[in-house]
């Protein structure tokens, strides 16, 4: 029997009332995922449109996501405290307790995208943007790619997620280098190219969660610990 | 994760971590107990490892019981049942004829899951009460307190050896049944279902004396709380209808199981 296959087991728990306590963390991780990756596409259209009230839609909307993280963190709470959860449901729930905040950090993210995108529709546009989509539809895709490995408690979509982090970082430095040829040629853009290396910093820090949503997947399922490796062999 | 528990090789699940580097204190090997024609034990092999908890678990009926009884021949004295196999405590085979099972029992001492003090002996004679079976002479008061200290019971009755056993509450007179097997020094500790009968303090104190006492001993616990087994043992064997599906590290079963069965039963998905 291999040790992923039973993560994905059909089998149900005999304790009904546990068995929808469980469903209902994966419920509401999902939920918060799907909101989260909106909120990215949102955020980015506030910028690549120049449309501020969805600026303004972004930063509501992650009062919503806030919340989730919350009832997220009760609910997992609740299920160490009364069921004493082993194996694969232990590890669901260490799980969940972990990406619960990289998704909200994400949903920051998005706002911090917004603000600037508010700040920088108020001046006229630096210039047309071409790459910056590119990385944020990049980074967007990490975040789906990571939720659609924890749904289908897939561990080789996680490690593509895993694989795929370089191309953003690389990505991430070319615009960055672009930005810096802006400002190096006229001052007056400075402020402006600020922001937009900001945004792509958020970017990038969103791509970083993916990948530690990726990370704990691959142990959700396979129950190895695949963090930090080169830490890890330095003994302590 | 426990790397050697995990590096095992499928065709031998059931040797805990370590087993290939140091020399077992009990070796079970190919054990097999029917009664009559039931088939309760299949074709068993494990090591314990010296001075080490082995927590044995699985459903009620799965053979967890007869296997720890077969460890000091109690089935013996059922007419019907048949053993074969080996169980070997440093080495030496206890299912062959020149063993005297009741020597065996020396070496191998049982706690059971009721507290079984003897009525009408008071607390001290509790204690020394195996000693005086086996014709043990010397200092008995001596091994009474030392057994009872080590039981964790001395402070609690020190002032009242000759009260009746039964004068003491179930965690007590649970503990005094500790002090009783212990006295005639095993080194082997069998316990069956040791704390099933008591409430979560007197529970707390038997676990608390589980680790206390491995520093001595070798023990081997049948429970059917997966939270005990989890908090008092080492490695833990799950048992199926009779057969050993997986023995590791426990942390190793309670957080990622190899065997789909095991993981089905310890996150409760039997029934």
């Amino acid at each position: 029997m291999s040790p992923e296959s039973s993560a994905k087991s059909p089998a149900a728990h005999t304790d009904k009332a546990f068995e929808a306590d469980l469903r209902e963390v994966r419920e509401k991780l999902l939920a918060m995922g799907g909101k989260v990756e909106d909120q990215i596409a949102k955020s980015m259209r506030a910028l690549t449109e120049r449309d501020s009230a969805l600026g303004e839609q972004v930063m509501e909307g992650d009062l919503e996501i806030n919340r989730l993280e919350v009832d997220i963190d009760d609910l997992c709470r609740k299920i160490l405290a009364l069921r004493q959860p082993a194996a694969s449901d232990l590890r669901l729930i260490t799980t969940a307790l972990k990406i619960v905040t990289d998704l909200e950090r994400i949903g920051d993210e998005a706002v911090n995208i917004a603000e600037r995108a508010i700040e920088l529709n108020s001046a006229p546009a630096l210039a047309p943007y071409v790459d910056l989509p590119r990385l944020a539809e990049q980074a967007q895709d990490q975040v789906k790619m990571a939720l659609d490995a924890f749904v289908r408690a897939d561990p080789a979509t996680a490690e593509e997620v895993l694989q795929k982090d370089d191309q953003l970082d690389d990505l991430f430095v070319k615009i960055f280098n672009e930005l810096l040829g802006f400002m190096m040629e006229d001052a007056r853009t400075i402020r402006r190219a600020t922001a937009l290396v900001s945004i792509c910093k958020y970017l990038e820090r969103i791509g970083d969660h993916a990948m530690n949503v990726a990370e704990m997947v691959i142990y959700m399922v396979r129950g190895t610990d695949v963090r930090h490796p080169r830490s890890r062999a330095i003994p302590a | 994760m426990n790397a050697l528990a995990s590096s095992a090789p499928d065709s031998a699940p059931a040797v805990a971590a370590g087993a290939a580097i140091a020399t077992p204190k009990v070796e079970v090997q190919k054990l097999n107990v029917w009664f009559a024609k039931n088939h309760a034990v299949k074709d068993t092999s494990l090591a314990v490892q010296v001075h080490t908890v082995l927590a044995v678990i699985g459903p009620s009926g799965c053979g967890k019981s007869t296997f720890l009884r077969a460890l000091n021949r109690m089935h013996d004295l059922v007419p019907v049942a048949r053993v074969t196999g080996k169980v070997l405590v440093d080495g030496q085979d206890l299912y062959t004829r020149e063993v005297d099972p009741v020597l065996l029992r020396r070496r191998v001492g049982m706690v059971f899951q009721r507290p079984n003090p003897f009525p009408t002996m008071s607390i001290e004679e509790n204690v020394a009460a195996g000693l005086v079976l086996n014709g043990i002479s010397g200092n008995h008061a001596e091994v009474v307190e030392r057994s009872l200290r080590k039981a964790a019971l001395w402070d609690e009755v020190k002032d009242r050896l000759g009260h009746a056993a039964t004068s003491l509450s179930g965690g007590q007179q649970q503990r005094l049944c500790i002090a009783r097997a212990l006295a005639i020094e095993p080194e082997v500790l069998l316990m069956d279902e040791p704390a099933s009968a008591l409430d979560p303090i007197a529970t707390a104190k038997i676990e608390e004396l589980i680790h206390e006492l491995k520093e001595h001993y070798t023990i081997i616990i049948v429970t059917h709380s997966m939270q005990q087994a989890a908090r008092v043992s080492d490695h833990t064997a799950f048992f199926y209808m009779g057969e050993l599906v997986e023995m590791g590290a426990t942390e190793q079963i309670f957080t990622n199981p190899k065997e789909r069965r095991t993981e089905d039963y310890v996150t409760g998905k039997f029934g």
